[in-house]
């Protein structure tokens, strides 16, 4: 028994009859922390949707910790790209959170004990609770991020996917908010989907590159062929203050 | 107003009528304003038209059918449809809406064409609504379609909310979202036959919106908003009722007036209250 706990086979999706993902082959282990990048539009929500469960592949299998996705994702937290959210929408900072336990609560009743202290552990370690009783459209948007990665953590996942997680974060804000993404690591497996390089490269352990096909070697490097191929053309790979090297030095052949 | 409640009965059974369509609009139009469904819902009470039409024609034929157990399948149906096509087609939610709406109406024209001795006034009924002569059948029907109503929100509230909020994510975590959706759906077809009654087919989706938005800006809590909007819709319906009986005026509109002059003094109120208190606190 290994600690794989994501593997995709060979999966090929199509998205009103064009494919979104072609021939993926990944397999993910216990606290890995996975950074993916590309383009706009190049299948990144499509692959985590599959890890779900909400897109079905055409072809090839997924599994989640051994089960098919729809009964592996109740192991998952799932943080949704933001456009989806209504910021007027009547719900206080507690609310939102219990939403992570839906999961796990029986159709029919309330929400209970459990339910709730789980809500406060996840408040606590996104450092929100003293908002709890706030409004969500009051917050801004950082704050209102981390309240969405508590809703993620209630469930108390093994996998935690997060798309285009600082795209609503201010910049003052986003330090902050490495650092929380920074205590979640190796304490579950975690895949980050970005279309930033840079905000992507510093943080994870290991980096693909997604355009339909993807670009990965388990590693934290990816050759500039990778990202041509996947980028479609010659990839800038100056990226703002990194502090890692994502590229291995590239040697004439 | 009072003497003629304590008179006339239906006085009374108009008030009760009202009282009990604010208690289903104030629920499920808090729903209906926070998700956006105003437009389905506009779909679905057009739609009826042609339940009423199909009832009026087969109750020359059919002792039980009247026109609102038409409308009562019309809407269900129609409302399930809308939801099913969209998902199921690539058909978008607002041509569904469309297509239904006035498919619904058409077939409502023709049947109440072809019904032998129809009058003009009953067409009229239904289309601006007559709540000065709901029979006390209608009141209990009103009275049951309110309990399940009531009993379905209160079962399913945290999946409703959970709907409501972020649909992407509930089915993400394993929420049967597309049966819950078409539920509410099915919420909306059975207010829709309740508010008919009250205010008539065109004039539906007022108390599907006006009372909730009003309420909205008082609460942020989808809890407290259903209860105010309640309070609102009640409010709208007595403040309505004694207006048209005082001047002699068609009720189910001056209902629908008399809300929308409350939405517009509480928009004002509100505005002004943030401006003060804007004022007061500078800097949050």
């Amino acid at each position: 028994m290994t600690n794989e706990v994501i593997r995709l086979e060979n999966v090929w999706l199509y998205y009103d009859g064009k494919p979104a993902l072609e021939g993926i082959n990944l397999s993910l282990y216990r606290d890995d922390f996975l950074g993916i990048i590309g383009p706009n539009g190049g299948g990144k929500t499509t692959l985590l949707r599959a890890l779900l469960g909400l897109a079905k592949p055409s072809s090839g299998r997924i599994t989640i910790l051994g089960e098919a996705p729809d009964k592996g994702r109740r192991h998952v937290g799932y943080l949704p790209q933001r456009s989806l959210f209504d910021t007027d929408f009547p719900a206080s900072v507690m609310e939102v959170v219990l939403l992570g336990r839906l999961g796990h609560t029986a159709l029919f009743h309330r929400y209970s004990s459990a339910d709730r202290n789980a809500a406060i552990e996840a408040l606590k370690r996104v450092g929100m609770l003293e908002h709890k009783d706030q409004q969500i459209r009051k917050l801004s948007g950082g704050q209102q991020q981390r309240v969405f990665v508590a809703r993620a953590l209630a469930s108390d996942p093994k996998i935690l996917l997060l798309d285009e997680p600082m795209a609503n974060v201010d910049t003052p804000m986003q330090a902050g908010f490495y650092e929380l993404l920074e205590s979640l690591k190796r304490k579950m497996t975690i895949v980050m989907v970005s279309h930033d390089i840079g905000v992507v490269s510093a943080y994870v352990d290991k980096i693909a590159c997604l355009n339909r096909r993807l670009y990965y070697h388990g590693t934290k490097s990816l050759t500039q062929h990778d990202l041509e191929e996947a980028y479609q053309c010659p990839v800038d790979l100056i990226a703002h203050g990194m502090p890692h090297r994502v590229f291995e030095e590239h040697k004439d052949q | 107003m009072i003497d003629a409640l304590m008179q006339y009965e239906f006085m009374r059974n108009a008030l009760w009528a009202g009282l009990l369509a604010a208690v289903a609009c104030g629920i499920i139009g808090t729903y209906v304003v926070v998700k956006r469904m105003t437009f389905i819902s506009g779909g679905v009470s057009h739609a009826s038209f042609g339940g009423i039409g199909l009832g009026y024609y087969l109750s020359h034929y059919i002792s039980w059918m009247t026109p609102v157990i038409g409308a009562l399948i019309f809407t269900i149906a129609s409302a399930l449809g809308i939801g099913m096509v969209v998902r199921r087609s690539r058909l978008t939610e607002d041509t569904a809406i469309g297509i239904m709406w006035s498919i619904g109406m058409a077939i409502g024209i023709i049947f109440i064409g072809i019904t032998p001795g129809y009058i003009i006034s009953d067409l009229f009924g239904y289309l601006f609504g007559n709540i000065l002569i709901v029979p006390t059948s209608d009141i209990i029907m009103m009275i049951i379609l309110d309990m399940i109503i009531i009993s379905v929100v209160v079962l399913l509230y945290k999946e409703f909310f959970a709907l409501s909020f972020d649909q992407e994510f509930s089915t993400a975590i394993g929420i049967p979202t597309e049966r819950l959706y078409l539920i509410l759906l099915g919420l909306i077809a059975l207010t829709v036959v309740l508010l008919i009654r009250v205010v008539g087919i065109i004039l539906v989706i007022a108390l599907l919106t006006i009372p909730s938005a009003t309420a909205r800006q008082y609460t942020h809590s989808m809890k407290n908003m259903m209860w105010l909007s309640i309070l609102v819709g009640m409010a709208s319906v007595i403040g309505g009722l004694r207006l048209s009986y005082e001047l002699d005026i068609a009720s189910g509109a001056t209902i629908i007036l008399f809300s929308g002059a409350l939405f517009m003094v509480s928009t004002i109120f509100t505005r002004l209250r943030h401006r003060s208190r804007a004022e007061t606190t500078p800097a949050e």
